[in-house]
């Protein structure tokens, strides 16, 4: 994930917090009051007690936007820790992919071909409809879902980027 | 109160654990309006005396007081208000001292849990509204939560980059027995900033310093925030290293005045030669400054030939708006203590000769006298601005009284700061980053409540000063006795003077139609008026304001055409100084680029 256009990078920045009210609030409220972009974001609890949760935020800007973000995140009181993926070494980005699609007859089976090719699950069936499960890097889910429009009515469900360093690198 | 109290005993009640818990933080002080959902908190104040209430007549007020008190004491400020409106009224004075780094907590009266959401009477998501108000906020929902909060918040307001957190107290909190707790001793679970200096970054600093030619210090609030140790490390540092210095609008008695290695505030309205100086250094060094606009001017212009060394306690200041070469993360007084340790070991002093020939070039700026202004001396004759300013100075200097200036927003502003010399930290109180008009009674009487002996004095607009104008009668109410000086032009002066720069002299709603009678004004409200119509009043008004003991308002009617030079228009360099009507413009103009900032 470093594409590179007109200066600009994405960056997946991992963020462990606090679980604790308003937490998310604050983090997206920097992003909006300081105009910093948002492609993706998860959230959920890590810790085996719920007391600390990991935000994933994938954003793009130029290195200096991204530093700025970081920085900015790592003056709010309840951040433990931030971590820039993307600059940091190599990294697993994934994000799971739910799409529905109404379709008959040749699209239907065209549909469930792609899905055979891509490796999706089947998680939900109709004579008229298929639910599939995708897992995989946003490119994959992206390109799937470009496969599957032409064939019927779709409709998407996408949790957003989770991410983890390779190796044994943590940010715990 | 229960000071005494054990931890084991029946558990107080949340108002009184809440009160027990401000004065372990050592809270002496509370500015605030009472309201439905903070009686309690009211109920508990009632029956002890270790802290005081101070009843104001706006909330915004309280904050600014308690600002007044927290930038002249070093303490954490203390305000307490409603819930709703209450909480609302409070939001300007918070983001004020966000933005200028001052140490509050602030509580806030909730309604009762169950309530919260439903749209209650009052009501108000003061969390949601505060979040980007604050440097952190809390809402209480569980008792057993309510005093660790406090400590927590008293933490977090004071430490790193200081600042206002606010605490919401749904009203059962207040009601319910809550247990009390001690503040423990462990850092924070996730907020502990950096205050050491790195030691490799203060040598590549230090290297710096021993090569430059032509080396200036550009410090800020930082420094004040601080510490008075810290003013006293830069006033070694200058003197150890001949380097001149110029100071932020924040920073202004950091390094004294009568220095003569002061070159006056830099920026917007700075003087001649520490904008120029800031063009033509070779290596920068700013100390807890945040290279605002109001100090850059055009951003690719600005100090071009320059290695920068930036040391901030806040990383997210650096590399924010100006590019540096070394950036130093840390408290600014250990890193100005480290950087002279390192400069006398190593005797990395700049070279003597290029400093002198350095300071050849700065006193050859210096005779632009850019601060200059002509007083016509005739009997009757009309008061300059800056004249005013300049007498209130040495008549006070000569007084002898330790003195605190705070000012309102606008052109007396910028009049004070350049004209009024501030030989200590500590001792000037202004609304930098925010700029909120109405700031600078509330300020004076927060200030005035901290040191009942000093002579406190609010130089002001009358614009401004009618923004929170109410607050003369808690002068009243508590004897404060906070000296007003109006520089009274009639006109919101600072729009006024932009309006004639940048809009064809269309003065749009600038005028200050239908004043009040000053003098009036200040006897309705139990206090003194006094008023100053031509330059013969001027001292003996002066004069007797100081002498006065009680709260006073001056009424000093100024130059309505006066203008705030020197001047960098917006969007121009710092070589691009508009010096005064009567002088060359140093190849200033104003682009449309330019029109568009602020």
């Amino acid at each position: 994930m470093s594409d590179v256009t007109n200066g600009q990078r994405i960056a997946t920045i991992s963020v462990l917090v606090d679980n604790e009210a308003g937490v998310l609030a604050r983090v997206i409220g920097l992003f909006s009051g300081r105009g910093y972009n948002i492609d993706s974001l998860t959230v959920a609890p890590v810790d085996a007690d719920l007391s600390r949760s990991r935000i994933t935020v994938v954003t793009r800007g130029t290195n200096a936007v991204i530093e700025q973000i970081k920085a900015q995140l790592g003056r709010l009181v309840p951040i433990h820790k931030v971590a820039d993926l993307s600059a940091d070494g190599p990294h697993v980005a994934r994000e799971l992919g739910l799409i529905k699609v109404i379709a008959r007859g040749e699209q239907r089976v065209e549909a469930l071909r792609i899905a055979d090719a891509f490796r999706a699950k089947i998680v939900d069936t109709t004579i008229e409809s298929f639910v599939f499960e995708l897992t995989g890097a946003s490119e994959k889910i992206d390109a799937f879902i470009d496969l599957m429009r032409p064939l019927g009515t779709t409709e998407i469900s996408r949790s957003g980027v989770a991410a983890i360093a390779r190796g044994t690198r943590t940010i715990i | 109160m229960n000071a005494e109290m054990n931890h084991a005993e029946t558990p107080a009640a949340g108002a009184q654990v809440l009160l027990r818990a401000l004065k372990e933080q050592g809270v002496e002080v509370i500015f605030g309006y009472p309201g439905g959902a903070v009686l309690p908190i009211y109920d508990a104040l009632f029956q002890q005396n270790a802290i005081r209430h101070i009843l104001v007549r706006h909330e915004q007020a309280a904050v600014h007081a308690a600002e007044g008190y927290a930038r002249s004491t070093g303490k954490v400020g203390c305000v307490l208000v409603t819930s709703g409106p209450g909480a609302t009224n409070a939001v300007t004075g918070l983001v004020d001292a966000l933005m200028d780094s001052i140490p509050l907590v602030c509580l806030t009266g909730q309604v009762p849990t169950h309530l919260i959401g439903n749209d209650a009477f009052q009501e108000a998501d003061t969390v949601g509204i505060t979040r980007p108000a604050t440097k952190h906020n809390y809402l209480v929902k569980r008792s057993e939560d309510l005093a660790r909060v406090v400590h927590e918040a008293f933490y977090v307001a004071r430490s790193g980059r200081p600042g206002p957190v606010v605490i919401d107290l749904p009203k059962d909190i207040l009601i319910k027995p809550a247990p009390y707790v001690e503040p423990t001793r462990e850092p924070h679970r996730s907020y502990r900033p950096q205050t050491e200096p790195d030691a490799g970054q203060i040598d590549k600093a230090v290297a710096l310093i021993k090569n430059a030619r032509r080396p200036i210090l550009y410090t800020g609030g930082g420094i004040i925030n601080a510490g008075p140790e810290a003013s006293a490390l830069l006033r070694e540092l200058v003197a150890e290293t001949g380097i001149p210095c110029t100071n932020t609008l924040m920073g202004l008695g950091s390094l004294p005045a009568s220095d003569p290695h002061f070159l006056g505030m830099l920026g917007m309205h700075g003087t001649y030669e520490a904008n120029m100086a800031m063009h033509g250094c070779d290596v920068m060094i700013n100390i807890g400054a945040r290279f605002d606009d109001r100090v850059t001017g055009r951003l690719d212009a600005f100090s071009p030939n320059s290695k920068k060394i930036h040391a901030d306690i806040d990383a997210s200041n650096i590399n924010k708006v100006v590019t540096v070469d070394v950036p130093i993360l840390g408290d600014a007084g250990k890193i100005l203590r480290a950087l002279l340790e390192r400069i006398r070991s190593l005797n990395a002093q700049p070279d003597r000769a290029a400093i002198t020939a350095w300071w050849r070039q700065i006193d050859s700026w210096r005779e632009k006298r850019s601060l200059a202004f002509v007083q016509p001396d005739a009997p009757g004759s009309i008061i300059k601005p800056q004249h005013a300013v300049r007498r209130l100075f040495e008549l006070t200097r000569q007084s002898g009284r330790e003195t605190f200036i705070t000012t309102e927003v606008g052109q007396h502003q910028m009049w004070a700061a350049q004209h009024f010399g501030f030989e200590r930290p500590n001792h000037w109180m202004t609304s930098g980053g925010l700029g909120t008009m109405g700031y600078g009674l509330p300020a004076a009487m927060g200030v005035q409540v901290a040191k009942p002996d000093a002579l406190v004095i609010d130089i002001a607009g009358e614009a401004s000063i009618l923004m929170n104008i109410q607050e003369m009668g808690t002068l009243a109410q508590y004897r404060l006795p906070v000296k007003v000086f109006i520089l009274n032009n009639q006109y919101m002066g600072m729009v006024r003077q932009w309006q004639e720069l940048l809009h064809g002299s269309r003065y749009s709603e600038s005028y200050s139609e239908a004043l009040p009678d000053f003098v009036k004004l200040a006897e309705s409200f139990h206090g003194v008026g006094m008023r100053a119509t031509s330059v013969d009043d001027l001292d003996r008004v002066i004069l007797e304001m100081i002498k006065c003991d009680r709260a006073v308002i001056a009424d000093i009617a100024v130059d309505q055409g006066e203008n705030v030079y020197p001047m960098i228009p917006s969007g121009a360099a710092h070589n691009e100084m508009l010096l005064g009507p009567d002088k060359n413009r140093d190849n200033a103009e104003v682009t449309n680029a330019g029109m568009v900032l602020v």
